[in-house]
């Protein structure tokens, strides 16, 4: 089994080498050129040569990329092309924003979809399930970022219980700050809500006909019983699978939410630097999602290698 | 107090928590909350050329010798008061006394020298190099007074030295300005939340009268619909440039708040790329000119809000000639001098749009309009950068590209044949060599309508309209710029009634 | 295995499903023929107006015909769902089928290079093409595309996975069947039905994709109507016109009903285990 988690650590390492690759090559036939997009219209062709050359845009692209890798290593990202401030310091600044977003998106989502899924499932065929069921349909069919608009027009322009978007920094105020992010929270959460109702259904229906639930039943185990003690608990293995696929993409995901609530989270800030042509800013933070998925499909397939040591292949 | 009242209190002070939490933070009439659609990529004016730098820091943050006053004018800015030499040559300053940078430092005559020698040097990164081109020598003879002597004469030049890209930085901190700006303005720097807002407070130490309302924050909200959202939710006072004028209407109607319809310098241009033969051919261009429709491009892609023009040159200048006659919307003439110049089959052309929302819509429009007298247009919408890159210079690959040109006076643009445009004209030239040698006024006035006219006539691009400037405004909230002569949010004479 | 009686229309799931994708096939197919007006019929005059008699869904900013434009926008929404899904199927079954069939280094570099397809979301992809290759539907297309040849792959070879673990394909093997003729008699009909599922399935992101590139205005490009850009359009006008919204806000949620709906209802009818995958 060591053996095996070694072997997907040097994958590890190899996706993310090929990964950082890729996007440096994607981003080398970028049209577009950063000195122009921030020196404008007005520009001499001295001003935008020095910028340039102050920008380190001259040097040689294999050089960069042995420049932007070994600083990786030591822990650099460089510097942002506009913003003229560290990268690292820049997508730090974003993750508290996006993180928790993306965490309270997947709490509400989860709180929402594991109860139901397991309702509808302990109902199969009758209205409560069909009810469940309809409803997730409809939630995995609204568009996010409509849905979004339709919250803000509710509790903020009507209700006025909330603002319209924006962010109260965490060290500035760290409840409004968990206020600014209920609404864009719950506009991401809907379609995970949708998927995860129907994953949690389908789990706990599978552990449902399983012969050890009936044994449970037998020996007297209330409902409520065998349900959280031993269907929520055997169906959780798959949703928690689910969970981690859909959680980066959550993180990218949420670029549209954070522009209909102007969060500054790290899908703005990406879709703005490619705007910028800020480089330096669009490879790292690519790099940063990709190495996420990464990570979480290394530890995914980890955890399973520890709870269910059969190979990968027969466990399907 | 009885029991139940007190009770109520205690429920409503807790609602006011909740419900009211972000407005609690920001006590009314204690800051000043702009909406602004881009975030500056950095605050530094002198590097720059986004307008979402000087949107935030112009008169603000930071003073030039000079500035410029919502109605266009040159007033006095960091220079008290100034004289020019008979051959407009050289240029004294007496600069104010008693000024101070944000971080204590004071202000001299060094600095001004710093400066302006920073902005003109060979590895100036100045997105406005060209402000400084005349410039020959600056010098202090004492520490309020400076004498910048040119070397050609230059009418606009007090004029240049208004501009944000012209502003007064301190040798000590001109590195630091990116990230923290430190000036000689009325407010100073307090804290920027990368893609949400940026603070500023009242400069204690400012030299002039102390501006009325202590706090700023810009927050920044690219989706116009969110914009609206946030206004309609109370979260700002003033959104001073909205992104879409099909919101506007609500606000009419809304007591809370008040429309402000100001000018701005931006012709809106459909441009037409005369480097293709095509487009050498004058009947093709006045084709076109005629084909379009230009109030129907006001009241479709800006809801009404713009002032169609027939030249280069904005209305509200008074050596403004209007020209909107000159090629009318007349279909079927476009038909017939198409014909004329052998394309009566029709034609296939490539219109490239940026991102603002009069160069989308306006593209559908004049696609629609266009179509109509048999040419098709294939839209191809870009980003900024790839529109500096591919339109604007590089190769120049495209035949039409809609854009708003918003440099104040910049007629001249079309007597550098290097110009995008890819326009010449030796009358064209020539007048704007004889503006450059006039230095008196009506002269200059005379001259600048033979200009409007030679381009009009030669129909150089299809000169759509007038960009407006269209904010909302709290109702309670005075002294905003209406107009935007520069792109910048002045807030130093705002207050609230 | 022995055929199943499917007995498809008696299951509510598969008939909804059929009647809402039919509907928008139908819209699509008259799109080709016929429109009541031009789709880039601007006519300022006659903007935003509501519905009337004269059009039916009301008029949009530029004086445009809603119904035209969503019947337009359908035949957009099914050529982009049939292309991202075509392609997925055609790349991304055989490259799941070799993998299963033929481990070694092929399938190792094969399976790794989807998973770095996954580390790369698919509004990921397509903001960097758009980037690249500028906005438009094809570079849209491609994005979701290449997303699904990821998906297809992996359920593919998920699927021959456990074909090829039953008995008879061992013995078939050994009777030296070649492996093609295993791979189209054996293993193919097999997967069909998750492939089929997970297609109705992909189908519906692809909409829910292009609404969402066409938000960061990366989608379908004027003056070619898209449902997602209609609802894009019609976000700044929700506070003063919002029947704006309804026309194709209801055309995108129901088409995305539909189609899930017609993959539950296949699910259900074919194999009830079959796990399809669902990322967005």
């Amino acid at each position: 089994m060591l053996s095996y988690l070694a072997r997907r650590v040097i994958n590890l390492g190899g996706a993310l080498l090929a990964a950082s690759i890729l996007v440096f090559l994607i981003l080398g036939v970028l049209p577009g050129d950063p000195a122009e997009v921030m020196l404008g219209v007005g520009a001499t062709p001295e001003a935008l040569a020095a910028l340039r050359a102050e920008l380190g845009l001259t040097a040689n692209p294999v050089l960069r990329y042995v420049d932007w890798i070994g600083g990786l290593l030591v822990g650099d990202m460089g510097t942002s092309l506009a913003y003229r401030a560290p990268v690292a310091e820049l997508i730090a600044e974003r993750l508290v924003v996006t993180v928790p977003l993306a965490v309270a998106a997947f709490a509400i989502a989860v709180l929402l979809a594991v109860p139901l899924g397991l309702f509808a499932a302990t109902r199969r065929g009758g209205p409560g399930d069909v009810a469940v069921i309809g409803a997730s349909q409809v939630g995995l069919a609204i568009p996010n970022f409509w849905f979004a608009i339709l919250l803000i027009l509710v509790f903020a322009i009507h209700l006025r219980w909330f603002a319209a978007g924006g962010f109260t920094p965490w060290d500035e105020n760290w409840a409004l700050a968990l206020k600014s992010l209920i609404l864009p929270a719950l506009a991401l959460a809907l379609s995970e809500a949708a998927i995860l109702t129907r994953v949690t259904r389908a789990a706990a229906l599978d552990v449902l006909g399983q012969d050890f639930i009936r044994t449970a039943r037998a020996k007297g185990v209330s409902r409520l019983g065998v349900l959280l003690g031993h269907v929520l608990r055997n169906a959780l293995l798959p949703v928690a699978t689910i969970m981690g696929l859909q959680f980066a993409f959550l993180v990218a995901g949420a670029v549209v939410v954070e522009n209909v609530f102007y969060l500054p989270g790290l899908g703005r800030l990406l879709v703005q630097a490619i705007d910028q042509r800020d480089l330096a800013v669009v490879q790292n933070i690519i790099l940063c999602l990709a190495g996420f998925v990464v990570l979480v499909n290394f530890a995914v397939d980890a955890v399973y290698a520890v709870i269910d040591p059969r190979p990968k292949e027969s466990r399907r | 107090m009885t029991r139940v009242h007190s009770k109520y209190r205690l429920g409503a002070l807790a609602a006011a928590v909740w419900i009211g939490g972000a407005v609690t933070a920001f006590a009314s009439g204690d800051t000043l909350r702009i909406g602004v659609t881009l975030e500056p990529p950095h605050l530094d004016p002198t590097a720059g050329a986004a307008a979402a730098i000087d949107e935030v820091t112009y008169a603000n943050l930071f003073e030039g010798l000079t500035r410029i006053n919502e109605a266009g004018e040159v007033v006095p800015g960091l220079a008290e008061s100034w004289t020019v030499s008979d051959d407009g040559l050289t240029y004294t300053f007496a600069l104010r006394t008693g000024v101070t940078f944000h971080d204590g430092a004071s202000f001299e005559a060094s600095d001004v020298v710093f400066s302006l020698d920073r902005a003109r040097a060979e590895e100036s990164t100045n997105a406005q190099k060209g402000l400084f081109s005349a410039i020959d020598t600056v010098a202090a003879p004492d520490p309020a007074t400076v004498v910048v002597t040119l070397s050609r004469p230059e009418g606009g030049f007090l004029w240049n030295m208004g501009w944000g890209d012209a502003v007064i930085v301190d040798p000590a901190s001109a590195d630091g300005n990116m990230n923290t700006p430190i000036g000689t303005g009325p407010y100073r720097f307090v804290d920027w939340v990368k893609g949400s807002k940026i603070e500023l407070a009242r400069y204690e130490g400012y030299w002039g009268d102390a501006p009325a309302i202590p706090n700023v924050s810009f927050s920044i909200i690219p989706d116009s619909a969110a914009q609206v959202a946030a206004l309609l939710a109370g979260d700002l006072d003033a959104f001073p440039n909205m992104g879409a004028p099909e919101t506007l209407s609500q606000f009419e109607a809304d007591p809370r708040y008040e429309v402000a319809v100001g000018t701005t310098e931006g012709e809106t241009l459909l441009v037409m790329n005369q480097r293709r033969p095509l487009f050498q051919d004058v009947r093709v261009r006045k084709a076109i000119s005629h084909a379009i429709d230009k109030q129907a491009i006001v009241d479709g892609a800006m809801f009404g809000f713009g002032t169609p023009i027939g030249s280069h040159f904005a209305p509200h200048n008074e050596a403004y000639v209007d020209l909107t006659g000159v090629t009318p919307y007349d279909p079927e003439r476009a038909k017939r001098l198409l014909a004329e110049a052998g394309h009566a089959d029709g034609l296939e052309l490539v219109m490239k749009l940026p991102p603002p929302s009069y160069a989308r819509r306006g593209g559908e429009i004049i696609a629609a309009q266009l179509r109509a007298v048999g040419i098709e247009v294939e839209l191809v919408n870009v980003e900024w950068a790839q529109w500096l890159s591919d339109v604007f210079r590089g190769e120049h690959d495209f035949d039409f590209t809609i854009v708003s040109h918003t440099e104040p006076l910049d007629i001249g643009i079309y007597a550098r044949p290097e110009y995008y445009f890819g326009y010449s004209s030796s009358t064209f030239s020539g007048i704007m060599e004889q503006v450059a040698a006039t230095a008196d006024p009506a002269g200059r006035k005379a001259l600048y309508a033979d200009a409007q006219r030679v381009l009009a006539d030669d129909a150089a691009n299809v000169f759509l309209f007038q960009l407006a400037k269209t904010g909302v405004v709290s109702a309670n909230l005075k002294g905003m710029w209406r107009s935007a002569p520069i792109q910048a949010n002045d807030v130093t004479g705002a207050y609230f009634e | 295995m022995r055929p199943r009686r499917l007995n498809l229309a008696r299951r509510p799931n598969f008939a909804i499903g059929a009647v809402l994708t039919g509907l928008v096939i139908l819209a699509g197919a008259a799109a080709v023929f016929f429109t009541p007006y031009p789709v880039d019929g601007v006519a300022i005059g006659s903007r935003l107006q509501a519905p009337s008699a004269a059009h039916w869904l009301g008029t949009d900013m530029l004086g445009r015909d809603m119904l035209s434009m969503l019947m337009k926008g359908a035949q957009n929404a099914l050529i982009i769902g049939f292309v991202t899904v075509g392609i997925g199927l055609v790349f991304g079954a055989p490259l799941g089928f070799l993998a299963a069939m033929r481990p070694g280094l092929w399938s190792d570099v094969s399976l790794r290079a989807v998973d770095l397809v996954f580390a790369f979301p698919a509004i990921l992809t397509a903001i960097l093409i758009a980037a690249v290759y500028g906005p438009g539907v094809i570079n849209a297309v491609l994005a979701i595309a290449i997303f699904n040849i990821a998906v297809f792959a992996r359920v593919a070879r998920g699927a021959a996975l456990q074909v090829l673990g039953q008995s008879y394909i061992r013995a078939a093997e050994a009777i030296g069947r070649p492996p093609l003729d295993i791979a189209l008699r054996h293993v193919l009909p097999n997967a069909a039905a998750v492939l089929l599922v997970q297609a109705t399935i992909q189908f519906a992101i692809a909409i829910l994709a292009e609404a969402g590139l066409s938000y960061l205005g990366l989608g379908v490009q004027p003056p070619d109507p898209s449902w997602g850009k209609m609802l894009k359009d019609a976000q700044t006008l929700i506070f003063t016109h919002p029947y704006q919204a309804v026309a194709p806000g209801a055309a995108i949620m129901l088409f995305v009903l539909g189609l899930n709906l017609l993959g539950d209802g296949l699910r259900d009818a074919l194999d009830p285990r079959i796990h399809a995958i669902r990322l967005l």
